[in-house]
């Protein structure tokens, strides 16, 4: 549980920033760092458990189904990681608050670090790779809103993009990676894994896994030939860059790496695939880290480089090497973020982070100076630092690893990478600090207030303070590489002096050579200007134009734009899928024993088939069309009356009264005739394809329905009286069995109702006004209101409120329920409507139709809700028998409650439907409104007045 | 001739005369085609519970069998929930006729005619 708190902690604390901006920003900065202190605080409670030796773990079921599992442990590895995560972002923290600017707006910033910090706390302490997984993508994601976080500039956006690109596509890889890690593990439980590395190593599947999740690993931690989206990422403000590409988002490549060693290290391939990439990354990324002008850039590089040297250590595969790792990673945090703030501070102080513009800082900027040139001189490698022992171990190890071979290539070149970062770290400290002071700083600088400069200096302790006393790290390396290893470590001690190994003569080498390269830098320059320079960003840029081309071609070529193409096409292919299907199984009639027909079926059927032949023949005349339609819906109901379906058959009843109307209100506004399409040959080809679906259809029909089957419905007949309570099984699997989904089709009856209420409530305006105006001269009976029609059905309002009432009380026992008397009730409103006008039936409507969808969708939910009052799971229902006086005993279901829901939904969709279009169809009504019985005259000042339309229609 | 046949043939009929209409290019009648389609589909989802008649599912002491229930429940939402779509399709189409001044379903068209409109438009105002 203390585990998914200190998870958790950060992302709940994103919520808070951007509202506390709004009492300033030393409370908004405050709040942020309160949350990361609390899981930083949490987390060192782990630390005892951590180092006597315990896994603390905790999890919960997820999905069961698919291994996913809310699950988390910490080891001496994770506690490492998130410790470096949350200790940092809090430094991070306060070093933003001094570093944006009044017009940036913070509380977002420190919404996306929390999220993002949260993101990285998950991927160290996950135990469940596939949660894992999502950790990740959301470290990617929230990076992106990072970079992108100054939106203004192009850089920034360009920047993000591209992170966003690389990284995402390489956790992509990342997911099938270990997708398929999983699977031969036969578990997504990182500890069991880890347990089975054996096995994994030895399947056939190994490979593709490794180069999958290796993909991933690379491109988060910028490894050749992904470094390239590092430096563009450096368009962020400074302390992202301090935070995700100097300490943690960058690692999480190497965490992985690590995370998985005893499961994946070992193997020729793994040795070859990843030291080869390592080692190319350090010694590319050194090289052109040396040539940057921007402080920031050269660290990106240098970042790149050191990444590098870690996934190179991490290949050997070796324990010792994993040991180098892990203290290299501990170093190059301490060293690098505070490089990364000064460069901040330089750039904040002196208005400019360009090499040629700066130099001779010591004066002006003491305090900010000797903290830089302590972690640059770390970074170099120099004794008495932290960086130097680390490197030396990494010397040392790489002495000893034969590569293809030979023997010396390996270290010459470690020696290399080493050489060009004393070159770089010289340059960025020399030219920056040291020097004379120059007069023609875009900014006079100085040291910059304390909030600033203080988390530089912490974290510049560590780096002397293990610099001199190596031992003090000695405990973290050990549990950090014993969770590498997942093993026993060799014995070994963190020492400032192991006597004259090849590794010191490395060093020195190393040193000497770097310093003679930054003296011979114009020369060095000219050489790297003379070779082929070739600019990632431009073919990163050229592929995703030649990617977006080609993808807005295919879309022209496919995006027709014509409704006729999509649904043939779609057609043809359910039809085709069908027909391979059909010729690849036994068809034909079964053994079923088939049932007698009767006249009445046969009429019906005719009729039936006679109407569909003549909606295709005469579909130009459209209310033709529509009658037919209705006549089909009829005799649709009467079949459901034959086969033992009375429910479906009042249903489909008024379902047809309903739409009918609706289409009728509709065609009275739309064009009443249909253009047919010239040329014959569409017609026989649409045709084609109609017969041929209509056959197929025709075809599985006959076949299911003639063989026998067997049913999970007897479930729902025995349980239906004793467990819902009702003798309707049909109303009783509604509203009880299945009522979950009945649920969710109210709300999407009532989604499409407002979405309905949304389309037509704006039709008044603009073009489609106008449009109505313009129709306002059709042809009208001379009495849009007839008496009778008036009289007959107010009387009949009541009557068919009874029968609602009737229909809906007896629902749970006998045909009716909820959706039928909905239907019933909105008819006779709707015939209201129809009688006497939309303005008489709108004036005396009491209650609002979307007040009814509301009110319906929350008394079913509500009602559902109700059974966890007695400890029960969402929708349990419960009945009960009621004794009143004279009515007698009667059952009383809770499940009724659930069906007025029902009922309310429905009548409120039907009626805001409706009452909608009828609300556009009287904008076109002819003026003035007819003289006729709109109302009967009871009074005198109960007669409409003529609807002041034309003063309307004037004012567009 | 069984009541099998009769139902079977019906329904090939209703989806036969419901992918014709759809692949109208007007909006009405590719409306009544979906409804024609609806009608096919519902009756074919409730003739997999097979045709028996006089049995509806409603327990009764005399009773002894009874028909499946259950794809009677589902069609019954489904019937509901069609007249939903049905309802949504008539209004986009309605609001489609009333900005553009045509019910054509191909996009090009339309797009056309949205264009005079906003020309108008920004002349009225």
């Amino acid at each position: 549980m203390k585990l998914a708190l200190i998870t958790l902690l950060p992302f709940l604390g994103a919520v808070f920033p951007v509202f506390s901006i709004r009492s300033g920003r030393n409370a908004c900065a405050s709040l942020a760092g309160a949350f990361t202190l609390a899981a930083l605080v949490l987390l060192l409670t782990e630390v005892p458990a951590v180092y006597r030796g315990e896994v603390p773990a905790w999890s919960v079921e997820w999905l069961a189904p698919v291994g996913l599992r809310f699950s988390f442990f910490v080891d001496g590895l994770g506690l490492f990681f998130a410790a470096l995560i949350l200790g940092i972002g809090l430094l991070i923290i306060l070093y933003a608050r001094f570093y944006l600017d009044r017009r940036d707006p913070m509380g977002v910033f420190y919404t996306y670090l929390l999220l993002f910090q949260g993101a990285m706390v998950g991927i160290a302490l996950s135990n469940n790779i596939l949660m894992m997984l999502v950790f990740w993508e959301l470290t990617s994601l929230s990076s992106f809103l990072l970079i992108g976080y100054w939106r203004h500039l192009p850089e920034a956006r360009q920047g993000a993009r591209m992170a966003l690109a690389v990284t995402g596509g390489g956790g992509l890889c990342l997911i099938a990676g270990m997708l398929i890690l999983g699977q031969i593990a036969g578990s997504y439980e990182l500890t069991e894994i880890l347990a089975r590395g054996e096995i994994i190593k030895a399947s056939p599947l190994y490979g593709p896994a490794l180069v999958l999740i290796l993909l991933g690993a690379f491109t988060k931690s910028a490894q050749f030939p992904f470094h390239f989206w590092l430096p563009h990422a450096m368009a962020a403000p400074t302390p992202v860059s301090a935070y995700l590409h100097s300490a943690t988002m960058v690692k999480a490549g190497v965490f992985l790496l690590a995370r998985l060693w005893p499961a994946l290290a070992g193997t020729d391939m793994w040795f070859l695939t990843v030291t080869s990439a390592g080692l190319v990354t350090m010694i590319v990324g050194a090289w052109i880290a040396i040539f940057k002008d921007d402080l920031k850039a050269l660290l990106a590089f240098s970042t790149v480089s050191h990444l590098g040297l870690m996934v190179m250590l991490l290949g050997f595969g070796t324990p010792m090497a994993a040991i180098a790792c892990a203290f290299h990673i501990l170093n190059h945090a301490t060293f690098k973020a505070p490089l990364f703030m000064s460069a901040g501070i330089v750039d904040h102080e002196a208005h400019t982070r360009d090499i040629r513009r700066l130099g001779g800082l010591m004066t002006l900027m003491p305090i900010t100076a000797t903290l830089a040139l302590v972690a640059a001189a770390s970074m170099a490698g120099i004794p008495l630092l932290n960086g130097f022992l680390s490197k030396e171990m990494m010397l040392e190890e790489a002495s000893h690893t034969a590569y293809a071979g030979t023997a010396w290539l390996v270290p010459a070149l470690a020696t290399l990478g080493a050489l060009l970062s004393v070159a770089y770290s010289a340059r960025f400290a020399i030219r920056t600090f040291l020097g004379p002071v120059r007069d023609d700083y875009p900014h006079h600088p100085h040291d910059p207030p304390f909030g600033m400069w203080l988390p530089v200096a912490v974290l510049v302790v560590p780096v002397v303070a293990i610099g001199l006393l190596p031992a003090i790290a000695e405990p973290v390396v050990i549990r950090t590489a014993t969770a590498i290893v997942g093993g026993p470590l060799p014995e070994f001690h963190l020492a400032l002096w192991h006597g004259l190994t090849p590794a010191l003569f490395m060093s020195l080498v190393a040193i000497a050579g770097g310093a003679a390269l930054f003296a011979a830098f114009d020369a060095a320059n000219s050489l790297r200007l003379s070779l082929p320079r070739p600019e990632a960003k431009r073919l990163f840029d050229r592929t995703i134009g030649a990617l977006v081309l080609a993808s807005r071609r295919f879309i022209d070529a496919s995006h027709a734009g014509s409704l006729q193409a999509y649904a043939g096409a779609t057609i043809v292919a359910v039809v085709t899928v069908g027909l391979v299907a059909f010729f690849d199984a036994p068809h034909g009639a079964g053994e079923r024993v088939p049932m007698a027909v009767n006249l009445p079926a046969v009429i019906a059927w005719a009729v039936l088939l006679g109407a569909a032949l003549a909606i295709v023949l005469r579909h130009a005349d459209r209310l033709l069309t529509l009658v037919l339609t209705s006549v089909i819906g009829l005799i649709v109901s009467l079949a459901f009356l034959q086969f033992s379906a009375p429910d479906l058959a009042l249903t489909q009843i008024s379902v047809e009264v309903v739409t009918t109307i609706l289409l009728l209100l509709a065609l009275n506004l739309l064009p009443k005739e249909t253009v047919l399409e010239k040329g014959l040959g569409v017609h026989l080809r649409d045709g084609a394809i109609a017969l041929v679906a209509g056959l197929g259809i025709a075809g599985i029909a006959y076949a299911v329905m003639t063989r026998d089957f067997t049913t999970i419905s007897d479930f729902h007949i025995a349980q239906s009286k004793p467990g819902g309570g009702g003798t309707n099984v049909v109303n009783v699997t509604l509203v009880d069995f299945r009522g979950f989904d009945t649920f969710g089709e109210i709300i999407v009856l009532g989604i499409a109702a407002l979405t309905i209420f949304a389309l037509l409530d704006n039709a008044l305006r603009g073009a489609a006004a106008r449009r109505l105006d313009a129709m306002r001269q059709g042809e009208e009976g001379k009495d849009a209101h007839p008496l009778i029609l008036v009289v007959a059905t107010r009387v009949l309002l009541p009557l068919a409120l009874t029968v609602a009432a009737y229909i809906f009380l007896r629902g749970h026992n006998q045909p009716g329920g909820g959706f039928i008397a909905g239907l019933i009730v909105a008819i006779a409103y709707i015939m209201q409507y129809i009688a006497s006008g939309y303005t008489f039936a709108a004036d005396r409507a009491r209650v609002d139709a979307q007040a009814m969808i509301g009110a319906g969708i929350i008394v079913a939910g509500l009602t559902g809700i109700g059974a966890w009052l007695f400890g029960a799971p969402f929708l349990t229902s419960t009945f009960g028998y009621v004794h009143l006086p004279v009515v007698g005993e009667f059952e009383l279901a809770s499940a009724m409650g659930f069906d007025t829901g029902v009922f309310l939904t429905v009548v409120g969709a039907v009626m805001l439907s409706l009452a909608q279009i009828s609300r556009v169809e009287q904008r076109a009504e002819r003026e003035p409104v007819p003289e006729g019985p709109m109302d009967i005259k009871l009074k005198p000042e109960e007669m409409p007045l003529p609807v002041p339309a034309a003063t309307e229609g004037a004012g567009e | 001739m069984s009541m099998e046949f009769l139902l079977a043939s019906a329904i090939g009929t209703l989806t036969a005369a419901g992918v014709y209409m759809t692949l109208r290019a007007r909006t009405f009648p590719v409306i009544i085609g979906l409804a024609l389609l609806s009608y096919a589909v519902n009756l074919f989802l409730f003739a997999m519970g097979r045709l028996v008649v006089d049995k509806p599912p409603i327990i009764h002491p005399l009773a002894t069998t009874y028909t499946d229930p259950l794809p009677q429940a589902l069609v019954l939402t489904a019937i509901v929930i069609s007249f939903g779509m049905t309802a949504l399709i008539v209004v986009l189409a309605l609001r489609s006729f009333l900005e553009t001044g045509s019910d054509n379903v191909a996009m090009r068209e339309m797009n056309e005619g949205a264009n005079i409109e906003s020309r108008g438009g920004e002349a009225s105002r």
